[in-house]
């Protein structure tokens, strides 16, 4: 089969699935609030009004407002951009390094092969969280610091599936007759082998983008994440429970971002999933 | 089975030195010399004081002497003394903080299994049902809602609107009157949100986990024999199923501990529990490095731990393990 029916096939297959189908549509729109957020959004993002403070849900603020004034839809609206900007660089970087360790291990084998598991098997044992939040503390918390230390604590995963895959891959006809004709090793690496192990690599990457906005709020929440004033759903979420008792408004409308873009990659990504590959379906 | 265990801690070893070579590491990344945040956070420090410490941690020497010589201390549970005001050593401080986390994830872990493996088993056994269909939608959901945000929203429901439940910390107001049973009650009712927390990121988790594994166990031959030979429907799927199905759930027990361990942060940040996630966090707002490095280094023990009591639970659950 040629590529181009092997994207029918799969966009066919994509089509019927109605849930991942819905999941695609609200991702599409979170990109487009996104970057169109100067234009929808009803006021600036740090609009600070003290005549308006800690106002419930109304016509002229439908989330309401916090304890400065500002507006929580508008805020909502900006932190978006943290959260997509976050989970690609972050995934990005994890992607690329349990790519490069995965298929070194899985292609080379031996002594290399076992050192790189071990490294994965310290860096699992190491409770995430805590290794990202000690990383933090060393450096200053701002967002790209953020983005490359979820990066480089969230790799472990994608290096296990690579290197899965190598280890099946390298034994087969194609890649023989690749080295019979004189590819290099880097040739047979990347242009043979891992176009052909990149469907679960797609896949663990857009789940892990669900996963990296998960940390990137919770650091935000516990404000060693994305600093204020700059909007994020995490740090919007502080004000909503420093205010717990009297507005809970500012607690429950950038949870519910977060929620529904969680819910929309989970989506995505299982779909994804299901129309690559049927079998893989659980 | 001793030799299997004796092995698998063996096998630890390795694990455990790059744990301390990775933390001792992340230390390094920061600016300056860790005594500068010391000297920050203390203007009053003679300079003699000051070099008195580096000689302690051995900063004059180079860098790989330093590790052995932190290594050795650790080895100890020597992590030394708290850069906080109190200056009291780190394993004193992070001794108090333990018991409580370790107590509400376990309490959590006892909840996960108790809620997860019946739902697992019950949509394993009719897949494709409405039943099973819910389940499914509701665990999704589960796995996509911030645990944090799940918290904030149970807080003003059972603690702002309803108050039915404290909202923070471990102990009531004159907690010191009540008498035993009401103290019990009370700890009781600070714990459960907690707890039901903790448990909740773990559930969607291990109940789809639980069904795969059912659903898979459920096609094999000898279940098919089990009911050729008349047993009853209960005793095939609680009896010859079950047991097969819960292998590889246990193996995820061992790997789900560092996230519990991690959410514990979070949870004691929000509810003020005076545990080990809330120590940690206290000390990375203040850079208080050995506590940092002493709870890294615990937390990574506490996992492989974990890890080992899941070894121990796979080997009295499948006997052939035992006799490897």
């Amino acid at each position: 089969m040629n590529q181009s029916t092997l994207i029918n096939l799969f966009w066919r297959r994509f089509k019927k699935n109605r849930l991942a189908f819905l999941g695609g549509i609200i991702v599409f729109l979170f990109f487009a609030i996104a970057v169109l957020a100067p234009f929808i959004a009803p006021y600036g993002p740090d609009g600070i009004n003290v005549k308006h403070v800690l106002e419930p849900p109304s016509l002229s603020h439908p989330f309401g407002t916090d304890d400065l004034g500002r507006d929580i839809l508008s805020r909502v609206i900006y932190g978006s951009r943290i959260s997509l900007a976050v989970g690609f660089v972050a995934v990005g970087i994890a992607t690329l390094i349990g790519i490069i360790l995965g298929a070194l291990s899985g292609y080379y084998g031996g002594w290399l092969d076992t050192v790189i598991m071990r490294f994965v098997d310290i860096m699992l044992a190491i409770p995430t969280f805590f290794l990202i939040l000690a990383v933090i503390a060393m450096l200053e918390p701002s967002i790209w610091n953020i983005m490359i230390v979820i990066g480089i604590t969230s790799w472990m995963g994608v290096a296990r599936l690579v290197r899965a895959e190598f280890l099946s891959l390298k034994e087969r006809e194609f890649v023989l007759a690749a080295r019979a004709l004189g590819a290099s090793d880097f040739r047979i690496i990347f242009r043979h082998i891992l176009p052909n192990a990149m469907s679960p690599v797609l896949v663990s990457a857009v789940l892990g983008i669900a996963g990296a906005v998960l940390v990137e709020s919770a650091l935000s929440f516990l404000g060693i994440g994305v600093q204020p004033p700059t909007a994020s759903w995490g740090n919007i979420l502080t004000i909503g429970k420093d205010n717990i008792e009297i507005a809970w408004w500012i607690s429950v409308f950038p949870g519910l971002a977060i929620f529904v873009t969680v819910l929309a990659y989970n989506l995505l990504g299982e779909g994804i999933r299901d129309s690559i590959d049927p079998r893989l379906k659980i | 089975m001793f030799t299997y265990l004796l092995k698998r801690l063996l096998e630890m070893i390795p694990t455990l030195i790059g744990i301390t070579l990775i933390s001792f590491f992340i230390i390094q990344l920061a600016p300056g010399k860790p005594t500068d945040v010391l000297a920050d956070l203390n203007p009053k420090m003679t300079p003699e004081a000051r070099e008195r410490l580096e000689k302690y941690y051995g900063l004059d020497k180079p860098i790989h002497i330093q590790y052995v010589m932190w290594l050795k201390r650790i080895v100890k549970l020597d992590f030394g003394d708290s850069f906080s005001t109190d200056r009291r050593p780190v394993w004193t401080k992070i001794k108090e903080r333990l018991p409580i986390t370790i107590l509400i994830n376990t309490l959590a872990l006892v909840l996960i299994f108790i809620i997860a493996i019946p739902i697992g088993v019950s949509s394993a056994v009719r897949p494709y049902s409405l039943y099973d269909k819910i389940t499914t939608v509701v665990v999704f959901i589960g796995f996509a809602i911030p645990t944090f945000w799940l918290a904030l929203l149970l807080m003003i429901l059972f603690g702002v609107n309803l108050h039915w439940l404290p909202i923070s910390g471990l102990k009531s107001m004159g907690y010191e009157n009540l008498s035993a049973l009401g103290k019990i009650w009370d700890w009781t009712q600070h714990l459960i949100l907690p707890m039901t927390l903790e448990a909740f990121g773990g559930l969607a988790g291990y109940s789809r986990y639980m069904r795969s594994s059912m659903l898979e166990v459920v096609r094999q031959d000898y279940i098919t024999t089990a009911r050729a030979k008349g047993l009853s429907e209960r005793k095939v799927i609680y009896k010859h199923a079950l047991r097969n199905a819960l292998l590889p759930v246990i193996t995820l027990l061992g790997m789900s501990i560092p996230g519990l361990i991690g959410g514990s942060v979070i949870f004691e940040n929000i509810f003020s529990i005076p545990g080990m996630g809330q120590l940690f966090f206290q000390s990375v707002m203040m850079r208080d490095y050995p506590v940092i490095m002493g709870i890294l280094t615990i937390g990574a023990i506490l996992t492989l731990l974990g890890n080992l009591l899941a070894d121990i639970g796979y080997a009295v659950a499948d006997p052939r393990i035992r006799t490897r």
